[in-house]
């Protein structure tokens, strides 16, 4: 267990090192962040971009750029915004508790709704209420979560006007933006809590279980669902990048205050650390996701020990 | 083939495909109105009358015309993006599959990074220092998903390298290449189409997504996505304007989505999911 824990993290610390080094090499490819700092006021002289460079310390090599941004990470420090003059993580920490919040309820809205409706398709396979829940998969996977976000919006704030159409204001503004991201996530996972329970289904264990005179429902719950879990749990996982990712769109659509929205605002204004700041918190925590889903598979699994 | 006239996905997923390549290649004949003609008069005028079919925007311009023509960059970003990945990662895929290495071990990492780097932050990265445009956006797309297809076709590589037939047409004497092109990639290819035709589905819900951020098309340039981000602006007052594109985006990616499920079921019934 301890070796797979410590291989574990030495390849989320490389993934996050790749990423951290593609985001800082990409932002520095943008130009003299000291020129972007003068635009729309007088022509700057070489001196005062001098200066500006030193301050900012972009005189230096790149690499030793980087090692400086990755020692301040380790710190908790993301530098210094262009724009507003003060620290990354200050931002980004007043940011983070909306951003976490959107993401965690999405999430389990779409379990909530995922894991039964998947249970009932695989119980009735082929039935009627099957193929409603694989339409309902199909069109979740094709509708763009903004467009899904607007017409939430156009339907129960503006027309019903049950809920507010945007902006933070208590657990009301919570529910379209989490409903969006909710509905979508779950189509895909209800596919796969379906097709993951079909399978388990079949497996002789489940068979033995059914012989030995155990209810439906007890085999159904205690035997089968909790080894179906485990490729859900996997996707999760693998899909929390891409939640975060829509999180991103949605929080524009709905003028939630995320990190979506702080890393949108930073490149209309080249405010480059803020940007980079953002992103690689972002990675952190899918990083992060990532390696405790690995680590939450001995819980759901008794065959897996990590040998 | 007999089989796929009579099965619903195929027909429903092939109709709209048609439908939009059909709009997309006769756009200038089909659209009643010109996409970019501002008309005052007509602003915000409602749907379901003879000369505004499906409404006009904020400043008068057709919807339909817009949507017509918006089918021409959803098309265009979709199927450029994913031919620019599937033919570089299958490249690749089938040198890393083949002849590991240092190759091999590259592309594994890089595959790493790329699962736990969602989309979109490394199109806002790239698109931040780069600018937004269409092209740019395709080549951001080709060059953040060229693995995915390597990687698939490295697997696939790796288990038809080892069949029988692969075997002994090496104990016949053919060559890497003759090996590598005639009866690996040829196999090789079956899930590269399917990834293929759901990725056309997936880009163009992002391109939709990132010109709705103002990161995408250039927003002089009618499609779905930034007609969708002007609509967010009037929906208190014309819901159409946010409505109809956006019912365009859904029924083309679903039509993508079927066909891509379709294919998979029938090319490759291992892939079911």
């Amino acid at each position: 267990m301890l070796r797979y824990l410590l291989r574990r993290l030495f390849q989320s610390i490389f993934v996050l090192i790749g990423i951290t080094l593609f985001v800082s090499f990409t932002i520095r490819l943008s130009g003299d962040p000291a020129v972007a700092m003068f635009q729309g006021a007088s022509a700057p002289t070489a001196e005062q971009l001098a200066t500006i460079r030193k301050q900012l310390g972009t005189d230096r090599p790149f690499l030793v750029q980087y090692g400086a941004f990755l020692a301040g990470l380790v710190h908790g420090d993301l530098g210094t915004s262009f724009r507003s003059g003060q620290a990354v993580s200050s931002a980004v920490a007043s940011r983070f508790p909306a951003t976490l919040a959107l993401a965690l309820t999405s999430l389990l809205l779409s379990l909530a709704l995922a894991i039964p409706l998947g249970v009932i398709a695989a119980r009735r396979r082929g039935s009627g209420s099957d193929l409603a829940i694989r339409v309902f998969s199909l069109l979740g996977l094709s509708f763009p979560n903004f467009w899904l976000g607007i017409m939430l919006i156009l339907i129960f704030a503006v027309k019903l006007r049950w809920l507010p159409p945007s902006g933070y204001s208590g657990p009301d503004s919570l529910v379209l933006p989490a409903l969006t991201l909710g509905l979508i996530l779950a189509s895909t996972t209800t596919r796969l809590v379906r097709s993951s329970l079909l399978d388990v289904l079949g497996e002789q264990y489940v068979t033995t279980a059914r012989s030995k005179g155990i209810g439906e429902q007890r085999v159904l719950y205690r035997h089968a669902l909790r080894t179906a879990l485990i490729p859900i749990v996997t996707y999760i996982g693998l899909q929390f990048g891409a939640l975060l990712g829509g999180v991103v769109i949605v929080e524009q659509v709905f003028a939630w205050p995320g990190l979506g929205s702080l890393a949108l605002n930073a490149i209309s204004f080249r405010d480059y650390p803020t940007l980079q700041g953002t992103i690689t918190v972002l990675a952190i925590f899918i990083a992060a996701i990532n390696l405790v889903v690995d680590l939450s598979y001995a819980l759901l699994d008794p065959r897996i020990r990590y040998a | 083939m007999k089989r796929a006239l009579t099965n619903p996905s195929f027909l429903l997923g092939a109709g709209i495909v048609l439908l939009v390549v059909a709009a997309a290649v006769f756009a200038p004949a089909l659209a009643p109105h010109q996409p970019t003609a501002a008309n005052l008069r007509a602003r915000l005028a409602a749907p379901f009358q003879p000369a505004y079919l499906l409404g006009a925007d904020a400043i008068g311009r057709d919807i339909l015309s817009r949507i017509i023509f918006g089918a021409r960059i959803s098309l265009v970003v979709g199927v450029a993006s994913v031919a620019i990945a599937a033919v570089i990662g299958t490249i690749i895929g089938l040198l890393a599959g083949y002849f590991g290495g240092v190759l091999d071990a590259v592309l594994m990492r890089l595959a790493d990074i790329q699962l736990a780097f969602p989309f979109i932050l490394l199109a806002i990265t790239v698109i931040a220092v780069i600018g937004p445009g269409l092209w740019k956006l395709i080549l951001v797309m080709a060059f953040a998903q060229w693995v995915q297809y390597a990687r698939i076709v490295r697997g696939q590589v790796l288990s038809i390298r080892e069949t029988d037939y692969v075997q002994a047409a090496a104990s016949l004497g053919a060559g890497h290449a003759r090996i590598v092109v005639r009866h690996i990639l040829l196999n090789a290819l079956t899930p590269v189409t399917v990834l293929a035709t759901l990725g056309i589905a997936n880009n163009i819900l992002l391109e939709a997504g990132l010109t709705f951020l103002g990161l995408g098309v250039d927003p002089t340039i009618p499609s779905w996505g930034g007609m969708l981000a002007d609509g967010r602006n009037y929906i208190e007052r014309a819901w159409w304007v946010s409505t109809f594109p956006g019912l365009a985006i859904t029924v083309t990616v679903l039509g993508f989505n079927l066909l891509g499920d379709w294919l998979r079921d029938t090319l490759d019934p291992r892939l079911q999911t």
